[in-house]
């Protein structure tokens, strides 16, 4: 187990952001996330959603309001530090996959682990854990979206972050195949004691969720 | 909106969205076809200025007999019953006292001349004393000392009629009087002329004719009379129609001319290939694109056209920017350097610009052409695509496994090694120039198995890293993509090397030549080029009674015509023993022995190579009124005349013409002698002027390679743009493989790597790919250097050389050219990053 005492993993404190030339995106947000913590957020297209995981992963920085994870101040830590955070601490699952198409599956989900400095091994075990084990010298161009998902969920996980950020993972899947996808994340998020946040605008998706809010234009409020 | 339509409105779109990239590929083809047109017109307009100045000296004559050849040959030829007017002529390149160019001067009779090629004979300007002054009425055409000038002789010596002209005679200045012009000369000839007698005695050479031109009684027949006389003529002298002059004209720099067009050409295939890469880059970028429109219902035929559209675009683009770049080259070339780009091949013409525009219309289609061959291929396969699978990531390398196939490649060597054991076609090096575009289709089409092959050779172990683990994986997995994107710099690099090596074997193989050819300290010459000046026997006596003067090689060289097709060879007699030629003669290959009672000559490699002649051959050389009986017992490296050069000893052409004239003098000095010392007392001696050239053999040297530098400074030039074009070509591939990977930076960005991560990723991946390209680009620079010196050269230009590779420079440009395209891959990622890692990854793959 992580910590006796669960601080908390991600903290907003009154959290704003617009676009240059746009409307303001994000109003006042408040959000607390203990390790292990499984929250989805629901919300419209359009209303933010995936900026407040950029914001939450440092790539981006919020007008107004604190971002902290892990402890860490997002806002005022420089892009290498940041970087360097995300590459330690944080775990990506985008709508669009995002595997590279010239390594083989193997390699794809020990990224994290060479740029984090450990060994390879655990990458074996973590694809055998998303059901893939005999896919693994495969490329990428081989395998269903279902598969592309699940590489990337094991990728995400692999080295162990205290934080995984899944926008839409869902978005590109079929109903049957998304849940299997959605069951697996769970399971494996807690197998790995990571707190999560999912975005999505599938009220399925929120279901297997410990917490689930939905961003407004008011900010952050419980569905 | 019809389908034409909608392929061009889609070509135009992607060509606009990668303007640096099409800008560069169109940019040379506009290079390859500037050059080219511009080396087309230059000689198109010198040999059109040429022939007009070999017709017009014809005039309407039906037959002319060419030749050194006596005066009694004259009378008797005008006495035959077919020849109704017969002109004979003296054609002598007169030295000019002060001048390195000498003034071809006809002596003719102005009255036979006059029915022949009237545009010849004098127009006399009356004195302005009007008196009987220097020009003075009809009679000043057969004054001994009266010559009339065309309008660019009179412009190029700055003389008007009534002024005169100082020429050299023997070492002596005498002054002609300038009697009037020749208007109807064309404006680009620059000739004198004279009455005939006048110019033998005046020019001192009495009794030579070099020419007569016969008009026939009607109803002759030409070759009626060629039979009738032909053992009746003295040996070195034929007869020629017009138009057999004609073709010699065009012959003399035919060599030279192809040379440079292939330069031309090597850069118009640069820029086919830099439109091959960039659209084989733009279709991968593109390929899920295209494999949309394939699904949405474009035809193949459609998609096909569609490529072809693009490349059409750019080549028509290129090829009109090109064809006015040429215009613009040739006449600024024209005016600054001459007809022959400083080959020295048409003195005394200086020809005006003609632009034809079936030559500009042909360029352009050629351009268009070219293009359009670069993107036969990608066409072809983005047409063959199965959408299905170009709709996902990762599948550009499926369609590049063909060309992961080291077979077509090894298939373009091995017909390029066919192509070099043919000899040359029309005495043109065709097949050796087709070899070497063999080559680089082949070394283009081996890169990428290549790329694969030494990228597995790279240990792992060098890559533990996780940037260079990445940088290393990806290269290995995809040699396909990062090949396409080398070739530019294999197809430019190799070539700059091939050149360099070539230059700096040439060079190297001149200097050396320099020495054995130049063994005095000091070398005397009267009149270079011309042929009026010579130092009498007396003359000679006094050099060598000269003090200072230890020893003194003479030599006598003339012109010599062994084929009336081609241009004269040179006729040198000098202090050679027949024991050891190697003392004064750069021999290849082992003299053969000759029999003591034969004439021996030791002729140059070009002899060899126009005249068929080997060692140990029996042979006749023109001299002396009869043929003179020769044995050839030797062959030597000249690199002095392409036309080639039979030498001899000066006892043996004594002995054959009784010409006991020289034009050069080799002096060693005595101890301690001062050669200013010793040139100001030979020219005491000698009573002689500004006729007199010394030079110390050490500035011979010197000058000799300064003119070899300069007449490659051209080369040079073309060199710069090669490898100039290659790099813009990595900038504008590894940008364009830079925004195709976009999404991939974006996502590790996402995983942590962090700016500089990315940084290194790009600058491992420039750094290997270009030391991968330039490693290969310098061993196919050589194989093609080789094919340059041991078959282009020897068939073009009839001369050899041995190999000697400039390794600084070549190793300096390589690093040079590592480090940019690292810079420029570096510079294209981080550009493309700049759009930010968060939209990079909300894009679609
Ligand atoms: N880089 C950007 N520049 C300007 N506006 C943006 C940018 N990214 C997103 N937006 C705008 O911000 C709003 C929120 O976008 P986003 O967070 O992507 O929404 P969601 O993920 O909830 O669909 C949208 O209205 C979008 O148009
Ligand atoms: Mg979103």
């Amino acid at each position: 187990m992580r910590d006796a005492h669960p601080s908390p993993v991600v903290r907003l404190r009154d959290v704003s952001k617009a676009y240059p030339g746009g409307a303001s995106v994000l109003r006042g947000l408040h959000l607390e996330l203990t390790a292990g913590e499984y929250v989805a957020v629901i919300g419209e297209s359009g209303v933010g959603k995936s900026t407040l995981l950029n914001l939450v992963a440092g790539l981006d920085a919020p007008d107004a309001g604190e971002v902290e994870v892990c402890g860490a101040p997002m806002a005022r830590l420089g892009d290498d530090q940041a970087t360097l955070l995300r590459r330690r601490h944080i775990g990506f699952v985008f709508q669009a996959f995002h595997v590279l198409p010239h390594l083989t599956v193997l390699q794809n989900v020990a990224l994290p682990l060479a740029l984090n400095g450990l060994s390879a091994d655990h990458a074996v075990v973590m694809l055998a854990a998303v059901g893939l084990a005999a896919k693994g010298q495969r490329k990428p161009r081989e395998l269903s979206g279902g598969e592309l998902q699940r590489v990337a969920i094991a990728r995400a996980l692999v080295h162990r972050p205290a934080l995984l950020l899944a926008d839409e993972p869902t978005g590109n899947l079929d109903p049957a195949t998304a849940s299997s996808v959605l069951a697996l994340l769970r399971r494996q998020v807690a197998a790995t004691g990571a707190a999560a946040i999912l975005v999505t605008h599938s009220a399925l998706a929120a279901a297997s969720a410990d917490r689930v809010l939905r961003l407004t234009s008011d900010g952050l409020v419980p569905a | 909106m019809t389908a034409a339509r909608l392929t061009a409105a889609l070509a135009w779109s992607a060509l606009r969205t990668q303007p640096g990239r099409s800008l560069v590929a169109a940019l040379a083809i506009a290079v390859g076809i500037a050059l080219g047109l511009a080396i087309h017109l230059i000689n198109h307009s010198a040999v059109a200025e040429f022939s007009r100045a070999v017709a017009s000296l014809a005039g309407e004559a039906d037959l002319s007999l060419r030749g050194r050849m006596p005066e009694d040959v004259f009378a008797a030829l005008a006495g035959d019953p077919d020849v109704a007017v017969a002109s004979p002529q003296l054609e002598l390149r007169v030295n000019l006292p002060g001048r390195r160019e000498p003034l071809t001067v006809l002596g003719l009779d102005p009255f036979r001349a006059a029915a022949l090629a009237p545009q010849l004979v004098g127009r006399p300007v009356e004195a302005p004393d009007g008196g009987r002054g220097p020009a003075g009425g009809g009679l000043a055409l057969l004054e001994p000392d009266v010559v009339f000038l065309s309008p660019a002789a009179l412009e190029w010596l700055g003389l008007a009629p009534g002024d005169r002209l100082p020429v050299q005679v023997g070492v002596a200045t005498r002054e002609l009087r300038v009697a009037g012009s020749l208007p109807a000369v064309g404006a680009g000839r620059r000739l004198g002329v004279m009455d005939i007698a006048g110019a033998q005695w005046t020019l001192d050479h009495p009794g030579l004719l070099t020419r007569i031109d016969l008009r026939l009684r009607p109803g002759a027949d030409p070759a009626a009379l060629r039979a009738r006389w032909a053992d009746r003529l003295p040996a070195g002298t034929r007869f020629e129609t017009p138009g057999e002059s004609g073709e010699r004209g065009a012959n003399v720099s035919r060599a030279y001319r192809v040379n440079l067009s292939v330069l031309a050409l090597v850069a118009l295939f640069t820029g086919a290939f830099l439109v091959f890469s960039t659209q084989v880059l733009s279709l991968l970028r593109r390929r899920p694109q295209l494999a949309l429109l394939r699904v949405l219902g474009l035809t193949r035929g459609g998609l096909f056209a569609l490529v072809l559209a693009e490349g059409a675009v750019l080549g028509l683009a290129g090829s009109v920017a090109g064809a006015a770049g040429g215009i613009a080259i040739a006449a600024l070339s024209l005016r600054l350097l001459g007809g022959d780009l400083g080959g020295g091949y048409f003195n005394g013409i200086v020809p005006a610009l003609s632009v034809s525009p079936g030559a500009v219309a042909g360029f352009v289609a050629l351009g268009v052409a070219a293009s359009l061959a670069g993107c036969l291929v990608p066409a072809w396969s983005a047409a063959r695509a199965r959408p299905a699978a170009a709709l996902k990531a990762g599948d550009e390398e499926t369609a590049m496994a063909r060309v992961r196939s080291p077979w077509t490649g090894l298939a373009c060597f091995a017909a390029a090694g066919a192509l070099l054991s043919a000899g040359p076609v029309d005495e043109l090096p065709l097949p050796g120039y087709a070899a070497v575009a063999c080559l680089l289709v082949g070394g283009l089409a081996l890169m990428p198995w290549l790329t694969a092959r030494l990228l597995t050779l790279i240990p792992d172990a060098w890559a533990r890293r996780p940037v260079a683990g990445l940088a290393l994986t990806q290269l290995r997995e995809a040699p396909g993509y990062a090949g396409i994107g080398l070739a530019g710099v294999l197809a430019s690099f190799s070539l700059m090397a091939a050149m360099a090596i070539m230059v700096a074997s040439f060079r190297v193989s001149l200097a050396d030549w320099l020495d054995h050819v130049l063994p005095a300290q000091l070398y005397l010459r009267v009149g270079g080029g011309g042929e009026t000046g010579f130092l009498a026997p007396a003359d000679q006596e006094a050099i060598a009674a000269t003090p200072g003067v230890a020893r003194a090689d003479f030599l006598r060289s003339r012109a010599l015509s062994l084929d009336p097709r081609r241009p004269d060879v040179l006729l040198l007699a000098r202090a050679i023993t027949r024991d050891r030629p190697a003392a004064r003669l750069p021999l290849v290959g082992d003299p053969v022995p000759v029999p003591r009672d034969a004439v021996p000559v030791w002729v140059s490699e070009a002899v060899v190579d126009l005249y068929g002649v080997r060692a140990g051959d029996a042979w006749t050389l023109p001299l002396g009124g009869q043929g003179l009986p020769v044995v050839v017992a030797g062959v030597w490296r000249d690199y002095a005349r392409q036309h080639g050069a039979v030498a001899m000893a000066m006892e043996d052409y004594r002995r054959a013409t009784g010409d006991a004239r020289v034009n050069d003098v080799a002096i060693w000095l005595a101890e301690g002698a001062d050669p200013g010392r010793v040139q100001a007392a030979l020219r005491e001696r000698l009573g002689a002027g500004e006729g007199l050239s010394f030079v110390e053999a050490g500035e011979l040297r010197r000058i000799s390679l300064d003119i070899f530098d300069r007449s490659f400074a051209v080369t040079y030039l073309l060199e710069v743009v090669a490898v100039g074009v290659g790099l813009a070509g990595i900038a504008v591939s590894f940008g364009g493989q830079a925004l195709a990977r976009l999404r991939e930076f974006g996502m590790l960005r996402h995983l942590g790597f962090r700016r500089r991560d990315v940084d290194a990723l790009l600058a491992l991946e420039g750094a290997l790919l270009s030391a991968i390209g330039v490693a290969a680009g310098l061993g196919l620079g050589w194989l093609i250097s080789q094919v340059l010196i041991r078959v282009i050269n020897p068939q073009s230009f009839h001369w050899t050389m041995d190999t000697a590779v400039p390794w600084p420079l070549l190793l300096a440009v390589s690093a040079v050219l590592v480090a940019l395209a690292t810079l420029t891959s570096v510079v294209a990622g981080r550009r493309a990053l700049s759009v930010g890692a968060v939209r990079a990854v909300k894009e679609d793959w």
